[in-house]
């Protein structure tokens, strides 16, 4: 017979005024089981605390059941209480009276009737619980940041200051990512990359980073303090040790017709390339799509140019295995695609532009040198029209529910800074809302406004279509005087949503974290662990979290990797005891918990087994105790019902569905 | 609850619509190619019904103006679809005075699928005094 205590908490009037908290007591005192019951206003307190160790030392308790709030908040409390008084910590269970009753029933009687039942399910399951001792596993010393723009490299420098070893896996050729193709940035102007790449030069000298640029992450196994993950270093056909990035191939390449992808389109490169002046690793990059001898099996140009004997047309992908403690993902974002709003003329007409396009043509290496010209016709543009919320705010099906935050900023920056280079430039801005928290965010916007005279016009613009002279008319309403607006204009600007990078949903998919509707990848808890996924040791940076700009980026990807730091200076992680087990006389081999086991964690054995006096040898599952994390997902698919959790057996489980239905 | 509100509920009911999606970005209106015909425009259709209120609307001239055009419904970012708000005022004024247009019998067996469910409503009493 065990010998239960039963401690029903008033969590203030949180349960207390919805729950009789007296008559939970009475009821569970009839329970054979029970040998203590007790109710208090805060048990969680530091005397809600002890009243529980001494009930354990005083009426010798073998387990405990606390009915309060969600164990989410408080179970670890009281497995420390527990362990505390001497008691096992894996002999405590909690009823969630609290979330899953008080808070969501109005009537006393029906809120206290629902606890009775939580407390006697919970009295059931204890009762079949057995001690658990977690074991422990080795931190492996090493993290990895998945991604390379601002958010992966301030991540990366932040650990490997701390001394521990750093991987950056970034699939494009290059480091920087998006902050690198900025021009200027918000509040204060300052020129991105003279900011950006500083901290790129950092990364690539810092003696505890390793870059790996042009790769990507093709398989990740294993689980907090011992990721094994094989990363794919994708072909260059250029040999990273020999190039010297002189950049003779690129200007020697006769393919003209690659896709700048720095520029965004807005001009060619070479099938060789090294996407722009500071690129780090500085090395170029054959894009076999474009390249002749690809193509043809002839030209070779750029080889019988390189002096430094660095083209290697036979280059192979190669794959390697590393392991990590932790991984960061910070996958950044990309422009969403705003070809659905054909009401812009985005695909018809060459002078509407996203605002990153905008950045480039404003970027003294962009495609005009700097010189802010139309992409048409090469002209000085007289007019320009910015358009906001340009799919973002949009529940219709074309574009995203949320706010991409960044745009009335960088809209108010490129106003000013073009009425500040070409003032002879009219610059108006249609908006919705102006949306400008932030430390001298709203000082920011206001000067666009006061100083530099741009015009604000509230409204979201109808259509914009080319007029008989070529140009582009914008049609609209100001909704402030009501009155149509027909505005003839030279370029047209979008201030496009912003969404997660692609194959994010990949990258979350092999790391088991969770992501939002929307793709971003989801907190572990949207306040109080904003930084880690649910899933233990991987840690969000960045815009893969949500949109937001450079310093709130930077800031949490400083915190991400306080969190990596924390983790990787511990030399061993408690381990979960709660794992899966195999009932070998019942395992028929039939692989179910194989295929569902999402960390890997089932094998199989042939084993001898006596089964009902006869001794065969069998194919039997077999759990690694060490990956397993108990998430149960074997003993569902089991169909012979070998397969049981620690802690959560179907015996337990079944005792407390009979409990609730007594 | 006053008659006006009352009556602007079962308005928005009749729509299908709902106008408290709306963020009042006015694109509707920017869109409108009646606009200046109008003496209410279509984002104040969507604001006036949105907080209960009908009476000025059932004076307006836009509803007679509208021409049902749906380039407010293919552009809102809200999918408040402003144009069946613009027909459901509409049709509370026109309903009121005379037969239906189209018999329920009339309707042919197989409608055309990319045919507006608006456009059989209306016919039902949009034309007949």
């Amino acid at each position: 017979m065990q010998r239960i205590g039963v401690f029903v908490c008033w969590c203030g009037s949180n349960i207390a005024a919805t729950v009789d908290v007296d008559r939970v007591v009475e009821a569970v005192k009839t329970d054979p089981n029970v040998v203590h019951a007790e109710n208090y206003q805060y048990m969680c307190s530091e005397a809600g605390q002890k009243l529980i160790r001494d009930a354990i030392t005083e009426h010798q308790l073998t387990g405990i059941v606390v009915c309060s709030c969600s164990p989410r908040m408080h179970e670890q409390t009281f497995r420390k209480t527990a362990e505390a008084a001497g008691l096992n910590q894996y002999m405590v269970e909690i009823a969630n009276i609290r979330e899953q009753c008080s808070w969501i029933h109005k009537d006393k009687d029906e809120g206290t009737e629902k606890a009775i039942i939580l407390a006697r399910a919970a009295i059931a399951k204890v009762c079949l619980n057995a001690p658990l001792q977690p074991g422990q596993s080795k931190v492996v010393k090493r993290a990895l940041i998945i991604g390379g723009g601002i958010a992966g490299i301030q991540s990366a420098i932040d650990i490997a200051d701390a001394g521990y070893k750093v991987d950056i896996v970034e699939r494009t050729p290059t480091i920087g990512g998006k902050m690198a193709q900025l021009d200027k940035t918000f509040p204060t102007l300052d020129c991105a990359s003279c900011i950006v790449t500083p901290k790129m030069v950092e990364c690539a000298q810092h003696p505890n980073i390793t870059i790996y640029a042009y790769s990507e992450v093709e398989e990740v196994k294993g689980f907090v303090g011992n990721f094994n993950v094989k990363i794919r270093k994708k072909a260059r056909y250029v040999d990273e040790t020999k190039c010297t990035g002189c950049a003779v191939c690129t200007e020697k390449c006769p393919s003209r017709k690659g896709r700048n992808e720095f520029n965004c389109g807005l001009d060619t490169r070479g099938a060789v390339y090294i996407p722009f002046a500071q690129a780090i690793p500085n090395v170029a990059t054959i894009d076999a799509t474009n390249c002749l001898h690809f193509k043809t099996g002839k030209c070779g140009i750029c080889a019988k140019n390189c002096s430094a004997n660095a083209i290697d047309f036979e280059q192979k992908d190669e794959i390697f295995e590393e392991q990590y403690g932790a991984i960061v993902v910070a996958t950044g974002y990309q422009i969403s695609d705003v070809t659905k709003f054909d009401e812009y003329q985005y695909t018809k007409h060459p002078d509407v532009v996203t605002s990153l396009e905008l950045e480039r043509l404003m970027n003294a290496a962009g495609p005009s040198k700097g010189v802010l010209v139309k992409p048409s016709d090469g002209k000085h543009p007289h007019d320009i029209v910015f358009i906001q919320c340009v799919g973002s705010r949009d529940i219709s099906g074309r574009g995203k529910c949320y706010c991409s935050k960044i745009c009335c900023m960088y809209t108010a920056k490129h106003a000013m800074l073009i009425r500040e280079k070409y003032p002879d430039v009219n610059v108006h801005v249609f908006y919705i809302d102006v949306r400008t928290p932030g430390k001298n965010f709203d000082e920011f916007y206001r000067r666009a406004v006061e100083q530099y005279n741009v015009d604000y016009i509230k409204g979201m613009v109808g259509k914009v279509y080319e007029n008989e002279k070529g140009g582009l008319t914008v049609q609209a309403v100001d909704l402030i005087s009501n009155e149509r607006v027909m505005l003839d204009t030279d370029m047209v600007v979008l201030a496009a949503a912003i969404e997660p990078s692609d194959g994010v949903k990949h990258i979350a998919s092999m790391l088991t974290a969770s992501i939002d509707t929307n793709n971003f990848l989801t907190e572990a808890h949207p306040k109080l662990r904003p930084v880690e996924s649910p899933t233990a040791g991987v840690f969000l940076s960045g815009v893969c979290q949500g949109p937001k700009d450079i310093p709130e980026t930077v800031s949490q990807a400083g915190a991400a990797a306080v969190k990596v730091v924390g983790l990787l200076a511990k030399d061993y992680l408690v381990t979960n005891p709660c794992t899966a087990h195999t009932d070998e006389t019942m395992c028929n081999g039939c692989s179910s918990c194989e295929r569902v086991c999402p960390y890997g964690a089932i094998s199989y054995i042939d084993k001898e087994v006596m089964d009902k006096g006869v001794r065969e040898v069998r194919r039997i599952a077999q759990v690694n105790g060490a990956l397993c994390q108990g998430c149960g997902a074997c003993t569902v698919a089991c169909p012979s019902g070998a397969m049981d959790l620690k802690g959560f057996s179907n015996k337990q489980i079944m005792a407390e569905v009979d409990a609730i239905c007594k | 609850m006053n008659n006006e509100k009352a009556l602007a509920e079962e308005v928005v009911s009749f729509s299908g619509t709902n106008p408290r999606n709306c963020m009042k970005c006015g694109k509707c209106s920017a869109t409108c190619p009646t606009f200046e015909e109008m003496d209410l425009h279509p984002h104040e259709f969507v604001s006036y019904l949105a907080s209960g209120r009908i009476e000025k609307l059932l004076q307006s001239k836009t509803i007679y103006k509208c021409l049902s055009c749906f380039a407010c419904v293919e552009r809102c970012p809200r999918g408040v679809e402003p144009s069946r708000l613009i027909e459901a005022v509409r049709d509370s004024v026109v309903g009121q005075k005379g037969a239906d247009y189209l018999s329920p019998d009339r309707i042919p067996e197989r409608l055309d699928p990319d045919l507006p469910q608006q456009a059989i409503t209306a016919a039902f009493r949009k034309y007949k005094k």
